[in-house]
Order: structure tokens, then sequence, then C-alpha cells
């Protein structure tokens, strides 16, 4: 594990070293691509703790992304307006009450999501999620208090206390730092005794429940953290962008968060870093090339599919020991 | 609400439900026997819709745009099985989901390379361009009778093919025992083949019969992809029989549901809210049951016996 870790924090210091070179070179806009790398990471993050350690395959993730996107954009909306939100409760444009509102809301989502869907498995769990996720799309598009088919627009990007987040560089320096975190949330996770019993609920569910532990119930946790962090992702994005639009509830974006677990590793700590890393690379750089650079995206993804397992962690770390 | 307009949107639930079985019964089948769960059959119906429009555009005739997307969306996936799918059948539904969201990619921004973003456009032909009078006094297109009527002949005529032939026993004795099946001299491999371009090929026969009531675009094979994963999922993933049933119930679900729902919330709130709402949970609706039936029969209304 040495060196799957030496990786881990190369990776990491890259990721910290890229704006910090693009502030003193005076390129502001790379400080933006690699929030957008921490962003993705962080989301897809998220989607690594239900699909990497708990062998959950969800294709509607992005339900939980678009969630925690809307709160961001809806409690702004609100704070913007000065009209209350439901029962005279205001909206508000600080960060830290934005993220535990989307993390509630996608946590509360899904629950009863997780209970209908963790009653099936295999190709039916990854189609159930997938329903449920267009639920909330169509759902979203065609509700039009909140924007419908055009989105919702965050006029001046949400505030944390005593930092600037109008300026890259400190939002930057938010996401980072809540990617961080959550990095360390999945490693400690990953080596407790519930991530134990996550891993065995993956490999041999019979066994678990025969000392004891129901299998469904651990599942149904780790795919409840695992939303509440994707949605946290959302929220940042939104910020970003400064832009809620319903294609982050798209099921292409759940698609996209599974490419960037798999072209970084499944069940690996920096898997998700790497893979969007390299993604948002892959769509600057062909991007500038051609337009048309979703061809070679797919050329690409093709090729780590069929020809390297285990991703760019797994390429540079060598194979999972377990798994 | 007139009698008429309801038996019209029973048949739009119908079409919609009839088109949906297309795509699904190649969907289902491809699972069934090979176990590969293909997000790229969307990506073929599309391909069946490009190759109906320019031949029907270079031809003047529908007709032989049809038998050109038959034969272009069989070769498509007959192409795309020899060169990518074979190597997934072994694998878990992970790398097959991933691969063929690659193929998706890979599909739609080719297609966008070569013929643009703009829609192509696909005439309605002119022997099916007027309307039918039914019995009661409605009327009705031609043509969204015409799709009514190929989907119950294909229905049909799978039906034939896997009781009643020797490819079709093959293809149910390779669906319960692969091994067994190569062991006794078939070439396994050629059978995946011809199930995988059986499929393609209704996807495309789909794409283009729906090309000609929308527009011909990229991006269009995606919608109806999901709907034909809600579909075979209500019926039981691999059953054809459950993609039939399951295709017509989700058609018919969502038409009437986008029909009546508005209607029924006018009862009691004002008419526009009402159309806001209705439109709200109509189009959720398919994804309700879908969600309904699985958490009562979480394989579906027809399990496959696998």
């Amino acid at each position: 594990m040495r060196r799957e870790q030496t990786v881990n924090a190369c990776l990491i210091l890259a990721l910290l070293a890229a704006p910090v070179l693009a502030q003193l070179a005076g390129e502001p806009f790379f400080i933006t691509l690699a929030t957008r790398v921490t962003i993705l990471a962080l989301a897809a993050t998220g989607l690594n703790i239900a699909l990497g350690l708990g062998g959950l395959v969800s294709f509607g993730h992005a339900a939980f992304f678009g969630i925690g996107g809307y709160a961001a954009g809806i409690l702004a909306t609100h704070a913007f307006n000065g009209m209350p939100l439901f029962l005279g409760i205001p909206g508000t444009n600080q960060m830290p009450v934005i993220w535990i509102v989307a993390m509630a809301a996608a946590g509360l989502l899904a629950l009863p999501i997780g209970v209908i869907s963790l009653r099936t498995s295999g190709v039916y769990f990854i189609m159930i999620t997938l329903a449920f996720a267009q639920m909330i799309f169509y759902f979203a598009i065609s509700w039009p208090a909140y924007g419908g088919e055009d989105g919702l627009s965050i006029y001046v990007r949400n505030a944390f206390p005593g930092i600037n987040t109008l300026k890259p560089m400190p939002f930057f320096l938010i996401c980072f730092s809540l990617l961080a975190v959550a990095l360390l949330v999945f490693s400690r996770l990953r080596d407790s005794r519930f991530g134990a019993a996550l891993e065995a609920a993956r490999q041999n569910p019979e066994r678990l429940a025969a000392v004891g532990i129901a299998p469904n119930r651990i599942r149904l946790a780790a795919f409840v953290i695992s939303a509440m962090v994707t949605a946290l992702a959302g929220a940042l994005f939104s910020d970003l962008n400064r832009f809620v639009s319903p294609s982050m509830l798209s099921w292409q974006m759940s698609g996209e968060l599974i490419v960037l677990i798999i072209l970084g590793g499944v069940g690996r700590l920096a898997g998700p870093l790497a893979g969007a890393t390299l993604y948002v690379l892959f769509e600057y750089a062909l991007g500038g090339i051609t337009e048309h650079w979703q061809l070679f995206l797919g050329l690409i993804l093709l090729a780590v599919v069929l020809f390297a397992r285990g991703g760019v962690i797994g390429m540079l770390a060598g194979r999972a020991k377990h798994g | 609400m007139s009698a008429a307009l309801f038996i019209e949107q029973l048949l739009n639930g119908l079409q919609l439900g009839f088109m949906l079985f297309l795509m699904a019964a190649g969907l289902t089948l491809i699972f069934g026997v090979m176990g590969l769960i293909n997000l790229a059959h969307g990506s073929l119906y599309m391909v069946g819709a490009f190759a109906c429009a320019i031949v029907a555009a270079a031809t003047g005739s529908f007709w032989l745009g049809l038998a050109a997307s038959l034969a272009a969306a069989a070769a498509a996936g007959a192409i795309i099985e020899v060169l990518v799918i074979r190597r997934l059948y072994a694998r878990d539904h992970l790398d097959q989901v991933l691969a063929t969201f690659a193929l998706i990619l890979i599909f739609s921004e080719g297609a966008r390379w070569l013929f643009g973003s703009f829609p192509l456009y696909l005439d309605i032909p002119s022997a099916l361009g007027g309307a039918v009078r039914l019995p009661g006094g409605a009327t009705y297109s031609a043509y969204r009778l015409a799709i009514i009527g190929i989907g119950i002949l294909v229905a049909v005529g799978l039906w034939l093919l896997v009781s009643k032939t020797r490819l079709g026993m093959r293809i149910r004795a390779g669906e319960s025992d692969r091994e067994m099946v190569a062991a006794l001299g078939v070439d396994i491999g050629l059978l995946y083949t011809l199930v995988f371009a059986l499929g393609a090929a209704l996807a495309g026969l789909a794409g283009a019969m729906v090309g000609a009531l929308q527009s011909v675009q990229v991006g269009m094979g995606e919608p109806v992809l999901i709907l034909a994963f809600v579909v075979i999922v209500i019926g039981g993933i691999g059953s054809i029989k459950g993609a039939l049933v399951g295709a017509l119930l989700v058609g018919v679900t969502d038409t009437l549901g986008r029909f009546l729902l508005p209607r029924g919330f006018e009862l009691f709130m004002g008419t526009s809210d009402a159309a806001t709402v209705g439109a709200a949970i109509a189009s959720m609706l398919i994804y309700l049951v879908m969600a309904v039936v699985l958490a009562v029969r979480p394989q579906g209304l027809f399990p496959a016996n696998r």
C-alpha cells in the first residue's frame, strides 16, 4: 500500500500546486479548471463509497448531485429576492448552511430510494436507481417555479464567513478543503468496522448475515452517506458555475460520475481525483483541438474498459490488495 | 372530454407502446441470451433513423429508406458486436455499462461530425399520409396505425422465431446453458452476433418509423433507450412476453397520464395550476410505476428463468 500512498499524496499536492502556479502566472482560468476537478472529484468520491466500497452500481447519483445544486440555487434565490422559502423560513447565501441543507435533503431522499432500490440487485439495481434519477430530472424540468428547463441562475456566488468567495483562489481552497475532508472520511470509513462489514456485504452477504449483521442496513447506510457527499459537491458545482441546470440531474451526469471512478480506479482512495483530473484535462486539451472531443473521450474510455482495468491508480500503484 | 379524443390518446399510447416494444425486444433478447446490458441500443435506433432519412432523401422512397434502416442498424450492430461487445460478455455489469456508454459517445459525436447538429427531416410515406375513420366516428393517422400493425407483426414474428424455429431453439438453449450448446457443435459466437444484429435491426426499424413522426437528430436515441429500460425492467429482464406487456403498459400509462392528469387536477384546483402539477406528475408517472412494480416484484412482472 505504500506505493499507493505516495501516488495519492502526489496527486493531492499536484491539485493544490496547480492553482498556486496559475495564480503566480496570472492565469486565473486554470484555477477555475482546478476547482472543477476538485468538485467533480468530490462528487465521484461520494459515489465511490457506494460503488467502490459497497459494489452498488448506482446509475442515478446525478439525482443527488442535482439536489445539492438545486438546494444551493433555491436558497440563494430566496436570499436574493427576500421572499421566504415556505412557512416564513428565509433563504440564505451562507455556504455552511447551504451545505447542511443540501446534504440533509439528499440524505432524506436517498433513504427511501435506497430502501426500495436495495430490494433489487445487479442490473435491476442499476436500472431502478436510473429510474429514480429520471423521475427527479423530469420533475425539475416540468416544474416551472425554479426555472424548469431553463435552469436557475445564482446572481452572486454564495458567501462563506470571513472569506471572499468571489475570488477564484479562496473558492478553490474551500472546495479543496472539503475534498480533503471527504477523502479522510472515505479512508476512515474504509478502514473502520463499518467498512469491513460493507466489504463483506459486497463479497459475501450470506456470511455477513450469518454473523448477525444485516447486509442491507450496511448497504443502505453506505448509499445514504454516498448521496450526501455527492450532494455537497453539487452545491459547490452550482456555486462554481453560478448556475443550476437540470442537466446536473441528467443520466449523462450519472454516467460521467461512474466514468470518473472507472478512469481513476474503482474503490481506490484517490481514484475519483485521478479520474476527474484526467477527464477535465481531456475535455480541456481535446476540446481545444476539436469540438468533437467526446468522440475521442469515448475511444479512450473504451480502451480503458477493455484493456486497462484498474484505471490510473491501478496503473500507477498496482492492483488493489483485495477486491 | 369526448370519447373520440380518448380513443385517439389510447391509440397514441398503443403506438408508443409498440414502438417501445421494438426497442425493448432487442434489449431484452440481448440481455436474456448474452447477459449483456447494452446502453448503445439507442445509438442503433439513431443509426436506423439516419439511414432511413438519407436513403429516402436520395431515392424519394420511404420504403427503400426503411429497408436501409434495417440493413444499416443490423450491420452497425454486427460490427460493434464483433469489435467490442463480445469482449464484454464475461465482464461484470459495471464494465458493460461503461463500455456501451463509451459507444454512445462515439456514435453521437460521430453522427454530429458527419451530419451536423441540425435535424434531418423524413416525410411520412404518401400512401399512409391520410387519416383512417375508426368505427364510432373518430379519425386516426394511418401512419400511426401502421406502426401499431408493424409492432404486432414483429411481436408475432419474434414469438414464432423464438419458439418454433431451429434458430429460436438455439437462442433459447444459449440462454440456459452456453457451454452445453457450444459443446453440441453450435457456433455460439456466430449465434451471439446474429442475436445482436437482430436486436439492432429492430431498434433501427423503430428509429426509422419514429423518425418520420419526429425529427431525425443526434441524441434522439437516449430518451427512448431509457424508456425501453423501464419497459424491460417492469416486464422482467430477458422475457420477450414481459417486454411486450411492459411496453404497452408504459406507452399507455405515459400517454394517458399526460392527457388525463391535468384534467383530473382541474377538478379541485385552478386550470393553470392543474396543468403544471398534472404535467409534472405525468412526466414522472412511468418511473413511479416502475418503482412500484420493482418494490412489489423485484424481478419484474415476468421473471425470466435464470
